[in-house]
């Protein structure tokens, strides 16, 4: 008979773990050891970031009456509003322009209003500050991509116009900026027709969207910003938004922009914001949203399309870019 | 004690040269790196290290295009073996910008990606030198270089065309402001000038002719 002797420390193979296994957890908690560490180290880098800059680094000098554009979308930050301008008059990189204009004089100023009006007339600053102020938040559509939604102080542009009265055969506004190369560094470069001209069509000029600002964020107008007093259109790209205007004229025939001269091809006169009429740089179907990392589609018209569209009804928007 | 002191530096500069190579190349990724790590990347990050990528890829081809005309014009032959260091460095700069732009701002998007590269002129001309730099990044390994022979320095010819481009991809980006990718321009076609057969070897007669000449008078001085 046989009998299978039982030692105390017998193990039945099946307990056994083979080699390869044992070999293979060894290398699974070394792995496990190595991820921990891993992500632990990271979590520890991570902790030693410093927290985002916020609103604090550059809180708003003034009271802002809403924090939402009309369509729930967030005003950009104070910090970007003042610190990233496309100002060529004082420097060609966004991020300078607010040094390079910091001592910039804009008081006294004047704003001449004249050409084809009943009424011409020359205002100071305190002339232009007895119109009535209100806040408009508005999208800015910058031409190149990026987008910015400002909190921006001023009045309609249609109340100075009716103040000097257009002649029936005024069919356009001409704007021109301050020309001073002393101050406006730029100027001194022959690569632009200085200085900056800008036009609208009667008919958008007096459109209740278009506004002349003279502040932004509750306050003043900063210089980077086009101080004293500058146009916003919201529903044309940025670059018609002409700054530190001097003279405005009403006028028969159609303005030539100092962009349109640089490169007419690029630029039109409407330049109103549209997705489907491409550039040869940058895509106009979608834009970032300072603040933002992804991008948007852009809406024709910026957005106002419901109050704008029909200034342009008949009109092929192809052509008249 | 000369003769060593002489043979010292012999070694000493290429080694310096080659490690001022790598810390030069890796300063703009550090101050990237850096800004972002401390939110001082601006207003519109993405840009920032689009155009700031995109500038150091220019630079460091342009730097690695301009070993062969120095050498050509002063004689400086330590500067060769940078050739290399700097143009992979070009590709690494030249990848990040493109990955930069494909994927942190147009998020991989196929409508826009395709908008870019059908419709853009400097989206072709950046895709382009980006497809151009790829092959020689690639072979700029010395088994490469050793398997392809002759046609490996045919290949690397590439490297002139692929500036050019840059340049062009530069000049069509640019907003009214050409100054910059004009000087870029006029820099690498000087370049590429010093680099034509009679040109060269008028260069290379002269510089000989100028050491000698300097060479007979310091020993007729002693």
């Amino acid at each position: 008979m046989l009998v299978k002797k039982r030692t105390g420390i017998e193990i039945p193979s099946s307990e056994i773990t083979p080699k390869h296994l044992y070999l293979s957890r060894r290398k699974f908690l070394k792995g496990a050891a190595v991820g921990a560490a891993t992500l632990a180290g990271s979590a520890v880098l991570a902790s030693c970031r410093p927290s985002a800059p916020g609103s604090e680094v550059e809180t708003p000098p003034g009271e802002v009456g809403a924090t939402t554009d009309e369509l729930d979308d967030s005003l950009t930050e104070y910090r970007h509003v003042i610190g990233y301008n496309n100002f060529y008059e004082f420097a060609l990189d966004k991020e300078s322009v607010a040094a390079k204009a910091a001592n910039f004089v804009t008081s006294p100023w004047q704003v001449t209003v004249g050409g084809l009006v009943n009424n011409p007339k020359t205002y100071d600053l305190d002339d232009l500050g007895k119109f009535d102020q209100e806040e408009r938040i508005y999208r800015l559509r910058c031409v190149e991509g990026w987008s910015m939604v400002i909190p921006w102080i001023g009045f309609p542009l249609s109340a100075l116009l009716a103040d000097v009265e257009p002649r029936s055969n005024a069919k356009y506004v001409r704007f021109e900026t301050l020309y001073d190369p002393e101050q406006m560094p730029g100027q001194r470069s022959r690569g632009y027709s200085w200085p900056y001209v800008e036009g609208l069509r009667l008919d958008e000029a007096v459109h209740d969207l278009t506004l002349l600002a003279t502040g932004l964020y509750g306050e003043g107008l900063p210089p980077q910003n086009g101080a004293p007093v500058r146009l916003v259109v919201p529903w044309k790209y940025g670059f018609k938004n002409i700054k530190s205007i001097v003279k405005i004229d009403l006028v028969e025939e159609m303005p030539i922009s100092l962009w349109m001269q640089a490169s007419p091809r690029e630029y039109g006169f409407y330049a109103n914001v549209n997705p489907e009429v491409p550039h040869p740089r940058w895509s106009q179907a979608t834009e970032r949203r300072i603040g933002e990392s992804a991008r948007r589609d852009t809406p024709i018209f910026n957005g106002y399309a419901d109050q704008v569209a029909a200034l342009y009804e008949g009109m092929d928007l192809q052509v008249n870019f | 004690m000369v003769t060593r002191t002489r043979k010292l530096g012999r070694t000493a500069i290429p080694r310096l040269l080659g490690v001022a190579t790598h810390v030069g190349a890796l300063i703009p990724l550090a101050s990237i790196l850096w800004d972002y790590w401390f939110y001082q990347l601006g207003a519109d990050p993405i840009r920032d290290v689009t155009l700031r990528t995109g500038k150091s890829a220019l630079i460091l081809l342009g730097l690695s295009l301009a070993c062969t005309p120095l050498n050509i014009l002063f004689g400086w032959k330590q500067l060769i073996p940078l050739r290399k260091v700097l143009g992979l460095y070009a590709f690494l700069y030249a990848s990040l910008h493109a990955l930069t732009f494909v994927w942190l701002d147009y998020g991989l998007d196929p409508g826009l990606i395709r908008e870019a590269i059908f419709q853009k002129p400097y989206a072709i001309a950046g895709l382009a030198t980006f497809l151009l730099l790829l092959p020689l990044a690639v072979t700029s390994n010395r088994w490469s270089r050793r398997r392809l022979g002759k046609r490996w320095n045919q290949l690397h010819k590439l490297a002139y065309v692929a500036a050019v481009l840059a340049g062009l991809h530069f000049l069509w980006l640019v907003k009214g402001a050409y100054s910059r990718p004009l000087v870029y321009g006029a820099l690498l076609s000087v370049l590429l000038l010093i680099r034509v057969p009679p040109i060269r070897e008028k260069i290379v007669y002269w510089r000989r002719q100028l050491t000698k000449r300097m060479l007979g008078r310091s020993t007729s001085d002693v």
